[in-house]
């Protein structure tokens, strides 16, 4: 199993939803989070001073999949957040030794 | 003069109008502080409303109004604890109803400060603050001006409080800042507002209660009354034009906060005219107090003093332009009991005055809150200042033991 994680920009959150729904993926969890790349933050004026704001808001979605599905998930949610602008994000998969689903004890492949 | 019910009618309307500024003004401040302070400015504002609506009772409405006309610094004990305001009446309208309304005045006055001074001071050091700069510098300058002390009696004019509410409570402020010191991390730290939306909210409860304010100084629903109500109107909506005009050329974008700050120094800025001018002369006011508020609000970062929320900026240097304009806008023709100022033939004499009674009521309110800051930070166990800590963690938690927003369930 794997968890596949993404941070993407919070208007394309959308179409991500819809992409993953469309491929089958049964659930998904969000955050609201902050955070910089390359992008780095932005600038904000307040009575004519200027801010930089270093951190800038980011969704985190973050998608349980199997084995030999994960690369397809992030390949979706890559595709339905991609604008080519700097800015996109990243999406990374990492391995998950064991999910249990809460309601019926069912753990592994089976709780997904 | 026997009481008359309609002027009456509408001073009483018009203490409820400038009461509820109070808690506008806390609001417009509290938008523009970050989230873990946002209680303890409302509570600066709030606690005003206590304090020294009581101090007001016992012995401040006595030495602002006692005496009056007798053309000198002070008033007198003559209506301490409440005695004889109780069947007299003043002008046309009963005491109680005068007293009511300058009452409102005298918790405004100090709660502007409140901006200047946010997310560091304790507020046991607020409330001495509050207390003595209410009894030492506000009843004082209130009798020069509203109760025909020296200022009112050498012919300087202020219909409804430039010099006494917002010169006074300009210096004051940078006075108190100076003794407080910055916050820590500024202006390194951006320490952008929290809530814009309450900013706005607040700006159009000050608008509105201005109303009260300036017509309401009038102390009669009369001609007068109606002339400054329109100035007050024309001159707030100059003043958001002006400030957003420069603000578009010097920063880019015309911003929510500088519709409301520009809003406001237009208000400030007719405050001491509203009754006293007339024609386009407000919007000219006001238009000139937005955009020279804008301009001074960044002297801050020339001069590295920490006006946190531009008390300064808006009210020292509104209420200066105001005062000073006056002594240019003024004309008979909107009031008998006005004068003409020096575009309608009054010569520099008026100009003169004005300029006196603005250095005079800073030069008092910055030196005498100086002193109580000093002494407060001295004799308070605690200080004035918030630990570092306290700072950190927020004035809400340490000095309120709440939180303003709580949006995880528990």
């Amino acid at each position: 199993m794997k968890l596949v994680t993404a941070i993407i920009k919070p208007f394309k959150l959308d179409d991500v939803k819809s992409a993953l729904q469309d491929h089958g993926v049964q659930g998904m969890t969000i955050t609201e989070v902050q955070g910089f790349g390359r992008q780095r933050g932005h600038t904000e004026v307040y009575r004519g001073a200027e801010y930089t704001i270093d951190f800038v808001p980011k969704v985190k979605i973050e998608v349980l999949a199997d084995d030999g599905d994960a690369l397809t998930v992030a390949e979706k949610i890559v595709e339905a957040s991609r604008t080519g602008k700097i800015g996109d994000g990243k999406v990374w998969v990492v391995s998950v030794d064991n999910v249990v689903r809460i309601r019926t004890g069912e753990a592994g492949a089976d709780a997904l | 003069m026997p009481i008359d019910y309609g002027d009456t009618a509408w001073v009483l309307i018009s203490s409820a109008l400038v009461l509820f500024m109070t808690p506008g003004l806390a609001l417009f401040y509290g938008g523009m502080v970050r989230a873990k302070h946002i209680l303890a400015m409302l509570m600066q504002n709030f606690f005003a409303m206590g304090l020294v609506a009581v101090l007001w009772a016992v012995v401040m409405y006595s030495l602002a109004f006692g005496d009056a006309g007798n053309e000198g610094f002070i008033g007198n004990f003559d209506h301490v604890f409440m005695r004889d305001v109780t069947g007299a009446v003043t002008g046309t309208i009963p005491t109680p109803v005068f007293f009511a309304f300058q009452l409102t005045f005298a918790i405004i006055t100090p709660a502007l400060m409140t901006g200047a001074i946010a997310d560091r001071m304790r507020f046991s050091a607020w409330a001495w603050l509050l207390g003595l700069w209410s009894i030492l510098v506000y009843a004082p300058v209130a009798h020069w001006v509203f109760a025909g002390g020296w200022l009112a009696d050498r012919g300087a004019l202020d219909f409804a409080g430039g010099t006494v509410v917002h010169v006074n409570a300009g210096a004051g402020a940078l006075a108190a800042i100076l003794v407080l010191g910055r916050r820590r991390g500024w202006p390194q730290t951006p320490m952008p507002p929290h809530s814009l939306p309450l900013t706005l909210l607040g700006t159009g409860i000050l608008w509105f209660g201005w109303f009260g304010f300036n017509a309401g100084s009038a102390l009669a629903a009369n001609e007068v009354a109606g002339i400054a109500f329109t100035n007050t109107f024309l001159a707030a909506s100059a003043g958001m034009l002006g400030w957003l005009v420069v603000e578009r050329v010097k920063s880019g974008h015309p911003t929510t906060l500088g519709a409301a700050s520009g809003a406001v120094a237009g208000l400030v800025a007719i405050t001491p005219c509203a009754g006293f001018v007339t024609g386009m002369a407000p919007i000219y006011i006001g238009a000139i107090a937005g955009a020279v508020c804008f301009l001074a609000v960044s002297l801050k970062f020339r001069f590295n003093y920490d006006d946190s929320l531009d008390v300064i900026g808006v009210h020292l240097v509104g209420g200066i332009i105001g005062s000073v304009l006056l002594g240019l806008f003024a004309d008979v023709a909107a009031n008998d009991a006005g004068k003409d100022g020096v575009f309608f033939g009054g010569g520099w004499e008026l100009f003169g005055e004005q300029v006196l009674a603005v250095v005079a009521t800073a030069v008092y309110s910055f030196v005498v809150t100086y002193v109580i800051c000093v002494v407060l930070k001295n004799v308070l166990p605690g200080g004035i200042r918030a630990s570092e800590e306290e700072e950190a963690t927020g004035l809400d938690l340490t000095q309120h033991s709440e939180v303003g927003y709580s949006f995880a369930e528990r």
